[in-house]
């Protein structure tokens, strides 16, 4: 009987002892500098290996490296890349004249990447790609290599 | 004199009129800090986006709230659930009117003044478990069912505890207790240990049931989102729910005031000096801010253990606090 007193008391003591160390942590908390970053006003610094959606290179005369070997297509698992080209006169190579990504459908594996022997694809920085249309997602590559090159001198 | 019998109710209504408003006022910018006060102890910011530091938040919060439309569901009580968050919200704002806030402030002085805060605040969980019972649904029934049992048993140790605390006072009013308790912060309630060794105790329990009795987590079984979606409030929508919003922080405000009116002194200053409404405000928002503090701290308890606390523990030792001071008081 004394002993189931004992225990009951040391029960309570023991209890509450915890939950004032709980409240004490919570106050220290409080008094530490938050690690929110306020989002649209600083933003954090992209890691070296970020993997965005693909873009296309370009060589030193401006042309995309693409030869139309159809590799990145093959090797896509989810059937999002559409390219075609032709070889024009003078060229030793072909040429790409559409190189179209459905990003609607990309998982972001990078397969493509991977499989591209002429060093012409790489990953893109782009994160803020929030859109109300579909067919903003349908992205032209070379296009947007050209957009590229217009604005860097 | 009639001119008398006039002035005194345009007092009253002129009191009324500005404890409405401080109650509103009390509810917004507790339900800020209540997004503040864990955004600080998470590391996180909370609302900034609303006006200069998030100011404005509750401003939005209303606006959204008196902009949706009232619901009332097919097999609801249509009457009781239309009066509930009315019923809610009233006696809250009546026990706000017997509160003596300073020396010279106070809307209604009774000379049995605790006793009739306590009564007021029970018909605010008639109204809570009308609410839930009038909604037709499961979750708000089974809410309906905890607040009775929860508010039962809490309403045990809270009143042994205050009928100690008028043992001590032979007083039920409040202007008068707070009265006693004038000098310095060894005068007050908590410390007196010439009345009782064991009012530190007491005011610990007085609290520990205030958050129950407010439904406050970790004892907001009402509520309980993650058993009962939203409880007795589920089938609540814009202002009505907006009704039980305020009325949880008015009865965390009156349940505040009544413990630093209580326990830690009223409008007195801890050492004796310039005593005013300040203090009041200044241990009233500390307990305010304690209450949240606990909540952000502790998961809620199951209802169980809620009942297993406040009759294992929290009566046996109210009960022996009751003991103590009637021996103490018949000795002293």
């Amino acid at each position: 009987m004394k002993s189931d007193l004992r225990s009951y008391l040391k029960e309570i003591i023991g209890g509450s002892i915890s939950l004032l160390t709980g409240m004490w942590i919570t106050l220290r908390q409080s008094f530490r500098k938050p690690v929110t970053v306020s989002y649209p006003y600083r933003t954090l610094k992209l890691p070296e290996r970020f993997r965005g959606h693909i873009e296309l290179k370009a060589d030193e005369q401006g042309w995309a490296k693409c030869v139309v070997c159809m590799a990145c297509q093959k090797a896509c698992p989810s059937f999002c890349i559409k390219v075609n080209g032709y070889k024009p006169a003078g060229m030793p190579r072909k040429v790409a004249t559409i190189y179209i990504l459905d990003f609607t459908t990309c998982s972001l594996c990078g397969l493509c990447v991977e499989s591209c022997r002429f060093d012409a694809l790489m990953f893109s920085r782009e994160y803020n790609l929030a859109s109300f249309r579909k067919e903003d997602y349908v992205m032209d590559m070379l296009e947007r290599l050209r957009r590229r090159r217009i604005c860097r001198p | 004199m009639p001119h008398d019998w006039l002035w005194e109710t345009v007092r009253l209504l002129l009191y009324l009129v500005g404890l409405i408003g401080f109650a509103a006022f009390n509810a917004a910018y507790l339900s800020l800090l209540e997004r503040k006060e864990p955004a600080w102890f998470q590391l996180r910011r909370g609302p900034t986006e609303a006006g200069p530091l998030g100011l404005l938040q509750p401003v939005a919060d209303g606006i959204k709230l008196l902009g949706k439309q009232l619901l009332v569901q097919g097999g609801a009580d249509v009457l009781l659930f239309k009066i509930a968050p009315v019923a809610v919200v009233i006696p809250s704002i009546m026990c706000l009117v017997l509160i003596p806030f300073s020396e010279t402030m106070g809307a209604r002085d009774i000379s049995l003044g605790l006793l009739a805060v306590y009564s007021f605040a029970a018909i605010n969980v008639l109204a809570t478990m009308l609410g839930g019972w009038a909604s037709h649904n499961k979750y708000s029934s089974i809410a309906a069912a905890r607040v009775v049992a929860q508010n039962i048993a809490y309403e045990i140790p809270l009143l042994l505890v205050i009928i100690a605390l008028v043992m001590v006072t032979h007083t039920f009013d409040l202007r008068e207790i707070v009265a006693q308790q004038a000098g310095g912060f060894w005068n007050w309630n908590v410390l007196r240990f010439g009345a009782s060794p064991l009012m530190p105790l007491a005011f610990l329990i007085y609290f520990i049931c205030m958050l129950a009795e407010a439904n406050r987590a970790p004892f907001d079984m009402v509520e309980a989102e993650s058993e009962l979606i939203a409880g007795a409030f589920t089938e609540y929508s814009g202002m009505g729910f907006g009704l039980f919003f305020i009325a949880e922080y008015v009865n965390v405000v009156v349940g505040s005031s009544i413990g630093a009116v209580l326990f830690l002194g009223g409008w007195h200053c801890p050492f004796g000096l310039l005593p005013g409404l300040h203090w009041f405000l200044i241990k009233l928002y500390l307990l305010c801010f304690a209450v949240i503090w606990v909540r952000w701290t502790f998961p809620r308890t199951q209802i169980y253990g809620l009942l297993n606390l406040s009759w294992k523990v929290l009566i046996p030792l109210a009960l022996a606090h009751l003991i103590v001071t009637a021996v103490t008081v018949k000795l002293v």
